[in-house]
């Protein structure tokens, strides 16, 4: 039958902060649900199957939480899937919500993500010592640092990129009434004064640890055209790279399995020069040098030239590839849901529904996620029109 | 729909426990070389890899990341993962060639239960905030299960014990077994309860396993086995958590997937059902006749190892077809306390 044509038909999320204590993971899920239902406007009757993905169970203390999720996500009586591909989880989840409807399986389908670290504590979760495994007991920051120096060094770039990096994503986040830190005030000189965690990363230049979540509504071609004229987002290209942690040889600042996913992703979506073509990109930066990086390893900048685009600049909103207009990961990390917050934010930005972060005329933009040690990749595409129909 | 066929399987041993790290990942190695020689294909040749097993089981957050070193996976690949036995890993794979963006997939699972105390983990799946906290364990749930289902007549001790003598002399010729022989039903029903009415026998041994299973589409699977078994139907629900909302004694999502998937006409049903009682439910749930050949493999009862019990009914029903000894077969899955979630997966052999 060959892969069909799907759309965000809706989105929605919680308010994302430190410990959500008003609700239940149940609840923080159907939070973003609802939302994400009325947005489509759809009720559970058109829903077909739910996908739900978070990252490691140890962080709330529950195995298989979709388990006992099951009536509160409405996914009882129907297919349920649970997605775990560690950080890049979110993504991925979008990814095969977004295959159910493009392998003809199902018409409509809800995705959702979420993360409650008050549940647990995130930080011993990652910090148990498995045999042979480099041990985390510095929580992920600890673990990114040697790539973030390594890849200073590579390109010379400049001390300050980082900083503006978080400058601008903190000033983003404050056009975004869910985000979690929202810093209108936030300057280069503050956050570079800001303590040393994981040197060169500073404190102002880190994730936040989040409660919260995302669900996105996924409809076939025919619900998404009866849809008119409320925009959609058309799913043009989705793709997921992963490789080991560690091998001899291994690339961390510009990983392979990177390359190749986004390499794969513009092929399928027929983009042959990703800085002309995509209007918009939500991508996960957990510390502020992983905004270059990526654009690097995404194909937006050459290797070495990606902080040359941001000290320009030109990640702002107004610039030639806005970077994180809903102030990305930097702003708010509830860790399963950010992989699918940045496929929803990016999908609110082809919609026009993005508010007060909303890039103007922004007709193609690009939802991304990684996870482990810079290992698992998952990312989308997402237009205002369906593929190959001029916009 | 793209036809799509199981055109290889392997397994690791059954066995009580393995050396090696708690999430057993080593397991896999062997399994992988076992396929590839079987079907002639390396990993080069995979579209698309998913896996199925779980943190808690090993004790340890991101354990699956460890099964991508088992696979040497570079190049990179294209790869998914479940936090959910390896039968759901194979749906997502199954969907993802239905994308046409592959025509081949590799789906495994594993799963070291002897890392922990796996009663007590599996009650971990329960509500966290009002039933977990109670630690009713997931033997003692089954064991209500039985009972209901004997206080309302829908099966004897004798039955259950009938059910266990079949599965352990059913798994004689398989040498992946765990548990194997000739035991009396009447020598059965002198042993003590365990968990009441539960008896040690009626409940799936605590295994260490392992196995994979190929996915190719299509004249691709013509191309790698003589005779694949082609995927029919292939679908699966979720029940409410709620065991008190629940009628135990019967299990809607398994009969809701089996309608969806189709399944007039099977002769052979692997049930993944750790409990023997959970066998003569699910039977009745499915309207299973007494022509149909039940668990040939020796079933869960004979060897469970968790996430990925339910691929290996998959894959034990497949080798049946490919093997000739069936044209027409069902497998299930189940996941969660007493049944909550279950898979079906109806496959055919075709000339």
């Amino acid at each position: 039958m060959g892969k069909q044509l799907a759309a965000v038909l809706g989105t929605g999320q919680t308010h994302h902060t430190t410990k959500r204590l008003d609700v239940s993971m149940a609840g923080l899920c159907r939070e973003a649900i609802d939302r994400a239902m009325a947005d489509a406007d759809v009720d559970w009757a058109d829903i077909d199957a739910v996908v739900l993905g978070k990252a490691p169970d140890l962080f709330e203390g529950v195995m298989m939480p979709e388990l006992f999720l099951a009536d509160a996500i409405g996914a009882t009586g129907k297919p349920l899937l649970r997605v775990h591909t560690a950080g890049s989880v979110g993504g991925s989840t979008g990814v095969v919500a977004a295959s159910l409807v493009q392998g003809g399986v199902h018409r409509r389908v809800l995705a959702v993500a979420f993360e409650k670290q008050s549940e647990s504590n995130a930080m011993w979760a990652l910090s148990i010592h498995p045999p042979f495994v480099m041990p985390v007991h510095a929580g992920a920051g600890g673990y990114f640092a040697p790539h973030v120096r390594s890849y200073i060094r590579r390109s010379g770039a400049p001390e300050h990129v980082g900083a503006m990096v978080a400058v601008k994503d903190r000033r983003n986040g404050a056009r975004n009434p869910y985000a979690h830190l929202r810093q209108p005030d936030i300057t280069l000189e503050s956050v570079q004064a800001s303590t040393m965690l994981w040197d060169p990363i500073r404190y102002d230049e880190t994730c936040p640890s989040s409660d919260g979540a995302c669900a996105v509504v996924i409809g076939d071609e025919a619900t998404a055209d009866a849809m008119a004229p409320r925009p959609v987002a058309w799913i043009h290209a989705t793709a997921m790279r992963t490789e080991p942690t560690m091998f001899a040889g291994r690339d961390q600042v510009n990983p392979q399995a990177g390359q190749e996913a986004a390499a794969a992703l513009w092929r399928q979506a027929g983009v042959t020069n990703p800085l002309e073509q995509v209007d918009a990109a939500e991508i996960y930066v957990p510390f502020s040098w992983f905004e270059p990086m990526w654009l690097e390893n995404l194909g937006f900048a050459p290797e070495g030239q990606g902080w040359k685009l941001t000290e320009a600049g030109e990640t702002e909103i107004g610039g030639r590839l806005p970077v994180n207009p809903s102030g990305g990961v930097l702003c708010s990390n509830p860790i399963g849901a950010s992989g699918l917050l940045r496929f929803a934010e990016a999908a609110m930005q082809v919609m026009d529904r993005a508010g007060e972060h909303q890039v103007a005329g922004a007709r193609t933009a690009l939802g991304h996620a990684y996870g482990g040690g810079s290992q698992f990749f998952a990312m989308w595409l997402v237009g205002a029109a369906k593929q190959g129909v001029p916009s | 729909m793209t036809d799509v066929a199981v055109v290889g399987f392997a397994q690791a041993p059954h066995v009580r426990e393995t050396e090696g790290t708690t999430n057993g990942v080593e397991m896999l190695v062997p399994v992988f070389q076992e396929l590839f020689a079987r079907t002639g294909l390396s990993k080069r040749d995979i579209g698309f890899w998913c896996s199925g097993s779980s943190d808690y089981l090993a004790g340890r957050a991101f354990s699956f990341v460890s099964a991508v070193d088992a696979i040497g996976a570079y190049p990179p690949i294209n790869e998914s993962h479940v936090e959910a036995d390896a039968a759901w890993a194979l749906y997502e794979a199954w969907v993802k060639i239905q994308t046409g963006e592959v025509d081949t997939a590799l789906v495994y699972g594993f799963g070291k239960s002897s890392a922990g105390q796996l009663r007590r983990v599996l009650a971990l799946q329960l509500d966290p905030y009002l039933v977990a906290p109670l630690w009713p364990d997931s033997v003692g749930i089954a064991g209500m299960q039985a009972r209901l289902g004997l206080d309302s007549g829908l099966w004897t001790e004798r039955d259950m014990a009938e059910v266990v003598a079949r599965s352990r002399a059913a798994a004689v010729d398989n040498p992946h077994a765990q548990l194997a022989g000739q035991v009396e039903v009447d020598d059965l029903l002198t042993e003590p309860y365990f968990v009441d009415p539960l008896r040690k026998h009626d409940c799936a041994p605590i295994t260490d396993g392992a196995a994979a299973i190929i996915l190719a589409a299509g004249e691709k699977a013509r191309e790698i086995a003589a005779r694949p078994a082609w995927i029919t139907g292939f679908a699966h629900r979720v029940d409410t958590p709620h065991i008190g909302a629940r009628d135990l004694t019967t299990s809607p999502s398994t009969v809701a997937a089996a309608k969806a998937a189709g399944i007039d006409g099977v002769e052979v049903a692997e049930l993944h059902a750790p409990f023997s009682h959970q066998e003569i439910l699910l039977r009745q749930a499915l309207g299973l006749g007494d022509a149909v050949r039940v668990n040939p493999s020796g079933g869960p009862l004979a060897g469970n190892p968790m996430f990925a019990g339910g691929l290996i009914r998959i894959g034990e029903a497949a080798g049946a077809v490919m093997g000739g000894a069936a044209g027409r077969v069902l497998a299930h899955a189940t996941s969660g306390p007493a049944l909550q979630q279950n898979l079906v997966c109806v496959m055919e052999g075709r000339e």
